[in-house]
């Protein structure tokens, strides 16, 4: 039983706030993941659940345990760094074994336990080399092998496949996933790649600026984007935001055309719509090409609605080009709102 | 007229690049001539008897006599010499080792307040003649019972030697990735474990290679050598109160003995000389 | 709590000794140039410099560092620059030219005794060609050009191998893209050492400089071997004070004048050949 709860933590470095009164409860078992651009604050959160930092404010709690006064070693935790940390004076059957020596556990477990952890990582044939001998997938694997073989209550990531080729990392995520849904420990995993994300959390939370934006699951994060933040960062291409102005019986105005939204305030407030949301309408917004990028089964087209960028992913069937004039419509359903101050969902009533 | 120049231009090139490559070639064989020579003529001088030495002219091939080395060891104070030579540079050795090391890990591990007040400290050290510590010390050792002895110079010579074993060590340790330390922590190893079991193994050629350092510095230091020894004299400083009085051939043995083990040095560390200055010096 | 504190515990050690062995020592070398039974006075600067050995020791010495340290750099620039070139046998060149950094002062001056002494081998060369009858005295109280020469000799000799050390791993920290640039750009092999090279180089020139001429200022053992007393230097006079004469206040005295040169010229290079903060890498 190893649920993590985080409670109002928070980091400075001097002057600048890294973590800024984050609370956040991982349940036990559950596949988190942090994701953020550089700098969000996500690796030193992971740090600090790692005690490999010490925040200045707040509690670190993994099962019933307050731990965040305690060293690593007392957590129960084992991690995976992102430049893989192979010990490199030691074979890989002695760094698999490392943590379980330092248990003093006898050696024909280690045998075993080393033995099974590298069957399931696929490094049984490996067992006598050195890290020098090895390539940069094989290190991974291993890194990967030697904190499973701890058999944690709580495995940390850190970026463990952002120094793999492409090819390799498909691989690796998708044994992992694997991997990890076998062995039933609670994860959390840092990245900034939104596709890893999405594809092995159990829940991304969205970092941005030593906050929390977003702790949702992954469809949620994309579909429900809490914020102006979110939106953007997530999906590829990025959600298209367009001013909308207050028009009469609580409808808005977005590029001359009318649509439903929420109840607010404010004059003006921004319309959120995914580019894969639109489709060629007569009634849709007025857009005019710029670039058109076929991409296979689909097209991405860039165009220029009312002075703002605005990209639409559409069948590559259509014939378009630049300087076309087209309308594009929204699917009603898939439109979001978001305050221009707060940068928060608006949602509809 | 391009044309012409161009094809003129074609035929010496090959040339001036045979040329250029002998010409290179040359120059490397030169310098290499210039430092090897002056050390085979002290071969000669050390390997022939003292007759031959003293012959007017003289052979450019050594007599492989060993009885002027011989000799010299054999020559009264000089085998207490070389054992306090070697005394002091292996006390030297260990000492700046053992201070130097520590601070040299904290500097690569740790951001703290007066981090860049010890670095002023240490660096400043180089903008001294260190040797003219030995004035001042030899006062202070007399009080304290140090001097003439072993432990005092070594004391002075670590002084010599400790600002380079907390730059090389601080180089290495910067050389070890953190998160390896950081991994060893998280596998269940305190501080000092993850010390020894992680860093230790991987620094232990370098730090050797800087010890060898320390004892090089210590071995060859003449100055203050000479002003703290009178009885326990080293070779260094033995050699040098015996100039004027010693004959040519006991100079010649006692420079040889004096140069054969740095030959041995520098080549033990060899590989680690460059990578010491070039994050030494930022 | 123990991260705050360790690395000071591990500091400490050093920074004690240094202050014992290194601070506390040069406060008392500078009591003792100052002082005469315990106030202040300027007699033992009087008596050094009254001496009529002071200003020729003075002058030799820094006559010396003049005819070495540029020799040196220049010399170790070729070097260094050869190797950079070199293909197979680079470590073999390099391990050889760097020999001399393992050879002590003395060492060396007893190296270069061999070849100028009168029954050396310079004379045995000389006569050998048929050049001299008779051995020359190159070391002699007569000759003193010719010690000033051998002592400059010896020391380009021992002491460039620590230039070229600095000089080669600062020019493996440029950039091999810099180089390929400016030859796109279509400067040749001396305009790149020119403009490239030696500009980025700045900081190890620095160090090379500042580390050589102070131990220039601090040559003692070489001309010891080579020319006994016979070419005064502000180190050898240190010395001579000390034991010799036995007295360590004028001792201490020019110990202070060889830290203030140093000192001296330390500051001015750094100042001359300091890098602008904004164009650091």
């Amino acid at each position: 039983m190893a649920e993590i709860s985080i409670r109002n933590v928070a980091k400075r470095f001097g002057d600048f706030t890294a973590l800024d009164s984050i609370d956040l409860t991982v349940a036990d078992r559950e596949f988190m993941v942090l994701l953020g651009a550089s700098g969000c604050g996500k690796t030193t959160l992971l740090r600090i659940i790692a005690g490999l930092e010490t925040p200045s404010e707040g509690e670190v709690w993994i099962g019933s345990r307050r731990v965040d006064h305690l060293p690593p070693r007392q957590r129960g935790i084992a991690m995976v760094f992102q430049n893989y940390a192979v010990f490199p004076h030691l074979t890989v059957f002695e760094n698999i074994a490392f943590g379980l020596r330092m248990q003093k556990l006898p050696e024909a477990e280690i045998k075993r336990r080393v033995g099974r952890t590298a069957e399931l990582m696929h490094i049984g044939q490996l067992l006598k080399r050195y890290s020098g001998q090895l390539s940069g997938g094989q290190r991974q694997r291993v890194a990967v092998a030697r904190a499973m073989a701890m058999e944690p209550d709580v495995i940390l990531m850190d970026e463990p496949l952002s120094n793999l080729d492409a090819l390799l990392r498909l691989e690796m995520r998708a044994e992992l996933k694997g991997v990890l849904a076998e062995s039933k420990t609670t994860t959390i995993y840092v990245t900034h790649d939104q596709v890893e994300a999405m594809s092995l959390a159990d829940r991304i939370a969205v970092m941005d600026k030593g906050r929390i934006v977003q702790a949702e699951r992954p469809i949620e994060v994309y579909r429900n984007p809490a914020a102006r933040f979110v939106g953007s960062f997530i999906g590829n291409p990025p959600m298209n935001f367009l001013p909308a102005r207050k028009a009469d019986n609580g409808a808005w105005r977005v590029a001359g055309v009318t649509f439903e939204g929420p109840a607010s305030e404010r004059d003006e407030i921004a319309f959120a719509i995914r580019p894969e949301d639109l489709a060629p309408a007569d009634d849709g917004l007025p857009a005019e090409v710029r670039v058109v990028e076929p991409l296979g089964p689909h097209m991405l087209v860039t165009c220029d609605v009312e002075g703002q960028l605005f990209r639409a992913v559409l069948d590559s069937d259509i014939d378009l080009s630049r300087g076309d004039l087209l309308r594009l419509a929204p699917a009603p359903e898939r439109i979001r709102w978001f305050d221009p101050e707060t940068e928060q969902s608006l949602r509809m009533h | 007229m391009t044309a012409v120049t161009a094809t003129e231009a074609a035929r010496p090139a090959a040339d001036i690049r045979s040329r250029g490559r002998l010409v290179f070639v040359t120059v490397i064989v030169i310098l290499c001539v210039w430092v090897l020579v002056p050390i085979y003529l002290l071969a000669i001088n050390a390997f022939s008897s003292p007759d031959q030495v003293n012959a007017f002219p003289k052979s450019f091939v050594p007599g492989f006599e060993t009885d002027n080395i011989n000799f010299f060891l054999g020559f009264a104070g000089v085998g207490k010499a070389l054992f306090n030579s070697i005394l002091v540079a292996g006390i030297t050795m260990v000492l700046s080792i053992l201070l130097g090391a520590p601070a040299g890990y904290a500097l690569s591990r740790f951001d703290f307040h007066g981090k860049d007040t010890f670095r002023v400290l240490v660096l400043m050290t180089r903008a001294f003649p260190l040797p003219l510590l030995a004035l001042p010390l030899a006062v202070m050792f007399i009080r304290t019972g140090l001097d003439d002895t072993a432990f005092g110079l070594a004391l002075v010579h670590t002084t010599l030697a400790l600002p380079f074993a907390v730059l090389i060590t601080f180089s290495l340790f910067s050389g070890i990735p953190v998160e390896l330390e950081e991994a060893a922590w998280t596998l269940g190893c305190t501080r000092f474990q993850a010390f020894y079991k992680v860093v230790l193994p991987l620094i232990l050629p370098g730090i050797a290679a800087s010890a060898v350092f320390a004892f090089v510095i210590s071995w060859n230091e003449v100055f203050a050598a000479a002003v703290l020894t009178i009885e326990n004299r080293t070779l260094t400083a033995f050699l040098l109160q015996s100039l004027d009085v010693s004959p040519l051939h006991l100079k010649f043995a006692g420079g040889a003995v004096l140069v054969a083990p740095a030959l041995i040095f520098i080549f033990v560390v060899r590989r680690y000389l460059f990578a010491m200055w070039g994050i030494a010096n930022r | 709590m123990e991260q705050r504190v360790l690395p000071y515990l591990l500091l400490l050690p050093a920074t004690l000794f240094l202050c014992v062995f290194f601070i506390y020592p040069f406060l008392l070398v500078a009591w003792q140039a100052f002082s005469e039974g315990g106030s202040f006075t300027l007699e033992h600067f009087q008596t050094m410099a009254g001496h009529w050995k002071f200003s020729t020791a003075f002058w030799n010495t820094m006559l010396l560092a003049l005819a070495v340290v540029p020799v040196q750099i220049a010399l170790a620039l070729l070097m260094a620059t050869l190797v950079t070139r070199m293909g197979s046998g680079r470590d073999l060149i390099l391990y050889i030219w760097t020999i001399p950094l393992g050879i002590s002062d003395l060492a060396a001056g007893i190296i270069w005794l061999a070849i100028f002494e009168q029954t050396g081998f310079l004379n045995s060369m000389l006569a050998g060609l048929g050049i001299i009858e008779q051995p020359i005295t190159w070391l002699s109280y007569q000759n003193k050009s010719t010690i000033f020469l051998a002592v400059v000799l010896a020391e380009i000799w021992r002491a460039t191998a620590i230039v070229l050390v600095i000089l080669v791993a600062g020019m493996g920290l440029i950039p091999k893209e810099y180089y390929e640039a400016a030859e796109v750009f279509g400067a040749g092999p001396w305009k790149r050492f020119v403009r490239i090279t030696l500009p980025m180089l700045r900081p190890s020139l620095q160090t090379a400089l500042i580390l050589r001429t102070i131990l220039a200022f601090e040559v003692f053992a070489v001309v010891m071997a080579l020319g006994g007393t016979n070419l005064p230097v502000l180190m050898g006079e240190t010395y001579v004070w000390q034991f010799d004469l036995q007295d360590r206040n004028v001792a201490a005295a020019y110990a202070l004048v060889i830290l203030g040169i140093s000192i001296a010229f330390t500051l001015v290079f750094l100042r001359t050949l300091r890098v602008p903060r904004e164009a650091q890498p």
